[in-house]
This record gives structure tokens, C-alpha cells and sequence, in this order.
């Protein structure tokens, strides 16, 4: 069984995004840039598999400009057998990325895609669901387990009142959701022999996608902020706040 | 008259309707065109009885066992049957939602927008980008608009319409067959308190309760005397102090009760991202430098394991 692991490269979880001062996107210049972290739970997962021996090679791809190939050494030193870069110009839609990945899964012949469930930059969450539609795949999504014998899957998926549990078929599409694991470091010396490792380069073009921007963003802002609060010094102080100030409590 | 709306319905484990929908059809209110509500499921005659006193000018109605279970696959089948008459489509962010709308939107060529939380015009919709720390203003050039949205930005279209729903029923050539076995579902016990998503209190939890045992001991008796719901960290919730249908922020529940109390919680910006929109937030927390204060309407630096035995006594006997 192949997998492939669709892998974004986005600002780092810790940083504090702000708008450019002209409110037409997202100033990144300069910041700290990281693996999307429910990517590297995608990644980990498909690794696991590969190591009990249920899966013959971990395929990870990128999609966008050059900095992308940095996404894909992170993956190439946390264990990815190979790492392949769709260049493809500016900033691309969650549709757009799903055909050109299921151009890459018919090219590679993936029997399984795991990728995260959604991307913490444009918190779209589309993309797993948008390409196992594409490839009329069954999708087991917000995975917190996953159980795999032969062609068979089984994945416990959190929903909004717990968990459900799926059973499903290859080819599939699984996304992953926070508790699926807990991701491994990558060590120095596989960082140092993943610069070396080949990245793959396709293009939009090559795998057949055209490219038509159809969402516009007009503007990007911070959001209405909360007004300062006050510190309190008792819970008698407070319950009388919130009882005869805020009115939220009776 | 303009291209009507669907607005597509998630029903609770019990068969209801779930209180959400009146939100997005609060959503839906603000685009001016007639509302369509699609139900989809098995032996639905309970819920349909309540969706036809709906504010709504059509209830269609897709009844049929391989429909028993709500699935992204056959949902995305039935939606697709009558997508082609409608301008929107609009559908709770919901788990359910986040599965089968982007499924819709892929097979239809129609690049979606995701988790709204407000709309300028019937083509331009504002939705939380990174966590929330930034509002991104998106103008949709597809001729047909599939949108998913956050119910806790719109208020409820209450009511009932004037003139009788017309009610039509679907009957596909082909009803989907079921890839996908849905061998088990947990749904914890809700202790008899309000669902997370639409309570008017919440107290949530986080890493300084210590463990799941102090988790309830202190906060279920603090929840309780407030008619409230509780809510959780994700460090609670990897740590298994509450199960993870309690997570809120960024990649959890969005919550927007009046009253919001945070204990033992930092204040991550992703825990931030879910509770932006509650009216009154108080942090109970011993660090007077956590961010959660940043953002609090009163806060309250100390021992959660002092302060909250008082906070619930002082409610229970005033
Ligand atoms: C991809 C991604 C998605 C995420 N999504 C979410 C999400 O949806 N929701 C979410 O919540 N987090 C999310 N996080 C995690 C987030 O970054 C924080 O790690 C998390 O919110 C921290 O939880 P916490 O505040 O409970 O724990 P901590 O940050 O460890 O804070 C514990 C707090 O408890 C206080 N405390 C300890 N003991 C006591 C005491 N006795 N009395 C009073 N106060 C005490 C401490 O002072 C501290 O402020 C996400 C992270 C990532 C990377």
C-alpha cells in the first residue's frame, strides 16, 4: 500500500498573525514558518503504518512556489520515503490543490491519502474531503484512530457529540484530527541527510490543472477587539460584577 | 422572484432538529431570497412535523434507508440531485458540514468558502482566517455560492412562516449505496446540562485542573449552579480531564455564550479563536501574566482549587 501525505507549509502556531498595513493580506514577511501541525500528525500516522509493515512506501507532496520544498525536507527527515513539489504560482485554493493532488494519486498510484484536517493558516478545512470527491474515494475525516488490516480501514472519528467509528475500504482518503498521535522530532543527522535527498519537481501544467483563481479576497483586518476587562479581587467582588454590573448571572 | 436558497439540516442522535439550524437560516435571512430547508435521513415524519413550522417558503424531504446514517458521501449524492436549483447553499460548520460540503463543492467544480461569520453581499462573505487573529473579507466569483457557516455569528431566525411550507418529497433514480459502515458511536452522557454549542454559560477547563477527577469535582458542581455547560482545553482534553467534545478554539467547538468562565486555561490564541464572541469572559488563573487576562471582562488571579469551592457555594447560597 502506497500513502501519500499532502504536506503546507505555514506560519508557525506560536506567531500571532497580523494584517500588511494596506489590509490586502497577511504579513508572513521575515516570521517563522512551520509544517501545518495536523501535517506532521498525517505524516506520523502514515509513518506508524509503515512500520507494523502495512505499508510499502510514504510519499509526501507540496504544492506552491519554492519555499514549499522546505515543507518537504521537514518530512523527508521525520521518515518520508520521498517528497514531490507541484510548483504552482501564488496562492492556491483548496480546490485547486485537490486536483492537483489527485493528479499526483493517479500518476503514483496511492491507495490511501492521509492529510490534515485542515491548514491552521487559512482554516479552510476542504481539501481531504474536495480530493477524495474528485477520486470518488470514501473519507473517514477528524481521525483519532486508525486501524488498518489489508485493504481494510477502521477509524475512530471525532464528531461533535464524541466519537464514531468508521469502516471503510481502500482507496481512502483519511484526515487527521489532533489526538490520532503525537508527532516524532526529526533528529540532526536525518535533518542533514534530508538537504541531500531528491525533491521531485512537477508543475500545474505537466498534471494537467489549469489554474483560475475564483475567491477574491477584498480585504484582510483584525477583528473587532474586546474592550480591556478589569482584575477582581474577590469572588464576592466578582459575583456582584457579574450579578448586578454584567447582568449574566441571576 | 430571485433564485431561491437551500439550507441544508442536521439532525440531533434523537431525530430533532438541531438548534443551529435557526441560525443558519439566520444566515440564509440575510441574502433575501426565498428559503429552502433539505432534510435527509430515514422514517423523519417527528422532525418533519417541526421543520414545516419552520420561517421558510419549502421543506424537501429525502426519507430512505441508506440514508439512516448521516454519511458525507450520501448526503453529498442527495444535496446534488436539486443543487442546480439554487444560488447558495448554506449548511452549519458542523463536523457533519465540514465533511460533505467541500465533498458537494469538489463533484460541482464551485470553490467554497468555509466557517462565515458575517455577509456583505450575496457574493461577499467575511470569514476568521489564522486562529481567528485575522478576519479575511472573501468575494466569491462562482456563479452558485456553497458556503459553510459558523452558527455562532448569526442570530437565530425565530418564528414560523405566515403561509403554509410547501413540502416536496425527493425521489432519486438512484439513492446511494452506503460505502462506509458506521460500526460504533459514543456520544458521552450530558449529565443533564446544556449542549456546549448553544448554552448561555460555560465553564471550561484547562491543564491547571490536574487531573479529570479535580476536572469534574470542581467544575461540574460550578457549572451546575449556573445552568451551564462545560467546556475544555485541548491540553485537558489530550490529557482525557474531559472528552474531546468539549474542546473549544480554533480546531474545536466555537462557543458564544454570555457568560464565559476560564480556569486553570493560559489563554492560547487557538483556545482564544473559539470564545471571541462570548459576551462576558472571566479568567480564574494563579499566573497574573497569563494571556488569558488579556481578554477577560473580570479576572481573577489565584488557586482555581480556592476559588472555585467559593464561586459555587456563593452561588448555591447566597
Ligand atoms: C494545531 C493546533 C491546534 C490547537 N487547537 C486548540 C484548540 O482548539 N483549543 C485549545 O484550547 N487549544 C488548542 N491548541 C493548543 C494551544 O496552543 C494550547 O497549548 C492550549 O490551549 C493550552 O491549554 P491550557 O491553557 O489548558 O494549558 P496551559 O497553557 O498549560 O495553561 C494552564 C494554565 O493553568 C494555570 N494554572 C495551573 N495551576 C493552577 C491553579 N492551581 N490555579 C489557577 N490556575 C492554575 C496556569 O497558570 C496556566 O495559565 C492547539 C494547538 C495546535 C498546535
Amino acid at each position: 500500500m502506497k500513502i501519500l501525505v499532502p504536506v503546507k507549509r505555514v506560519l508557525d502556531y506560536a506567531i500571532k498573525a497580523r494584517a500588511k498595513s494596506d489590509g490586502s493580506g497577511v504579513d508572513l514577511a521575515g516570521l517563522k514558518m512551520s509544517l501545518n501541525p495536523f501535517d506532521e500528525i498525517a505524516l506520523e500516522a502514515a509513518l506508524r503504518l509503515k512500520e507494523a509493515g502495512l505499508a510499502s512506501e510514504v510519499i509526501c507532496v507540496s504544492c506552491g512556489e519554492t519555499p514549499v520544498q522546505e515543507g518537504l525536507r521537514t518530512a523527508l527527515a521525520l521518515g518520508a520515503d520521498r517528497a514531490l513539489w507541484v510548483e504552482a504560482p501564488g496562492e492556491l485554493e483548496p480546490l485547486t490543490v485537490a486536483k492537483l493532488l489527485r493528479a499526483v494519486v493517479v500518476q503514483e498510484q496511492v491507495d490511501l491519502v492521509i492529510c490534515g484536517k485542515q491548514a491552521i493558516d487559512d482554516d479552510a478545512g476542504q481539501t481531504g474531503q474536495m480530493l477524495a470527491a474528485l477520486l470518488d474515494w470514501s473519507q473517514a475525516t477528524q481521525a483519532a484512530a486508525i486501524h488498518c488490516e489489508g485493504s481494510r480501514l477502521e477509524v475512530v472519528r471525532e464528531t461533535d457529540g464524541g466519537t464514531e467509528t468508521l469502516q471503510l475500504n481502500t482507496p481512502a482518503v483519511i484526515t487527521t484530527d489532533l489526538r490520532l498521535n503525537e508527532p516524532r522530532y526529526a533528529t540532526l543527522p536525518n535533518i542533514m541527510k534530508a538537504r541531500k535527498k531528491p525533491i521531485d519537481q512537477l508543475t500545474a501544467g505537466a498534471l494537467g490543472v489549469t489554474i483560475t483563481a475564483r475567491l477574491q479576497t477584498l480585504r484582510v483586518a483584525e477583528p473587532p477587539v474586546r474592550a480591556p476587562g478589569i482584575r477582581v479581587n474577590s469572588v464576592e467582588q466578582l459575583l456582584d460584577l457579574l450579578k448586578n454590573q454584567a447582568k449574566v448571572v441571576s | 422572484m430571485s433564485t431561491p436558497v437551500l439550507v441544508v439540516a442536521e439532525l440531533t442522535s434523537d431525530g430533532l432538529l438541531k438548534p443551529a439550524l435557526r441560525s443558519v437560516l439566520g444566515a440564509a435571512a440575510a441574502l433575501n431570497a426565498e428559503i429552502h430547508v433539505l432534510l435527509i435521513g430515514h422514517q423523519l415524519e417527528t422532525v418533519i412535523d417541526e421543520a414545516l413550522r419552520l420561517p421558510i417558503t419549502r421543506l424537501l424531504v429525502a426519507d430512505h434507508p441508506s440514508l439512516a446514517v448521516p454519511l458525507a458521501e450520501t448526503t453529498t449524492t442527495v444535496v446534488r440531485a436539486i443543487s442546480q436549483r439554487y444560488s447558495h447553499i448554506l449548511t452549519a460548520a458542523s463536523a457533519q458540514g465540514k465533511g460533505w460540503l467541500p465533498r458537494l463543492a469538489a463533484l460541482e467544480d464551485v470553490a467554497m468558502i468555509s466557517d462565515i461569520v458575517a455577509i456583505e453581499s450575496p457574493d461577499t462573505f467575511v470569514r476568521p482566517i489564522y486562529a481567528g487573529s485575522l478576519w479575511a473579507t472573501v468575494r466569491c466569483l462562482e456563479p452558485r455560492k456553497f458556503v459553510s457557516v459558523r452558527v455562532t455569528a448569526f442570530s437565530p431566525l425565530n418564528g414560523a412562516s405566515s403561509e403554509p411550507v410547501s413540502r416536496e418529497n425527493l425521489s432519486l433514480d438512484d439513492w446511494p449505496a452506503v460505502p462506509v459502515i458506521r460500526s460504533a458511536v459514543h456520544e458521552h452522557p450530558d449529565e443533564g446540562r446544556p449542549a456546549l454549542e448553544n448554552a448561555r454559560t460555560v465553564v471550561s477547563g484547562g491543564r491547571g485542573l490536574g487531573s479529570a477527577e479535580q476536572f469534574e469535582a470542581l467544575l461540574g458542581p460550578l457549572a451546575d449552579a449556573l445552568h451551564g455547560a462545560l467546556g475544555a482545553s485541548r491540553a485537558a482534553v489530550d490529557l482525557g480531564y474531559a472528552p474531546n467534545d468539549l474542546q473549544v478554539g480554533q480546531t474545536g467547538k466555537v462557543v458564544a455564550p454570555d457568560l464565559y468562565i476560564a480556569v486553570g486555561i493560559s489563554g492560547a490564541i487557538q483556545h482564544l479563536a473559539g470564545i471571541q464572541a462570548a459576551k462576558v469572559i472571566v479568567a480564574i488563573n494563579k499566573d497574573p501574566d497569563a494571556p488569558i487576562f488579556g481578554v477577560a471582562d473580570y479576572g481573577l488571579v489565584g488557586d482555581l482549587h480556592e476559588i472555585v469551592p467559593q464561586l459555587t457555594a456563593s452561588l448555591k447560597n447566597p
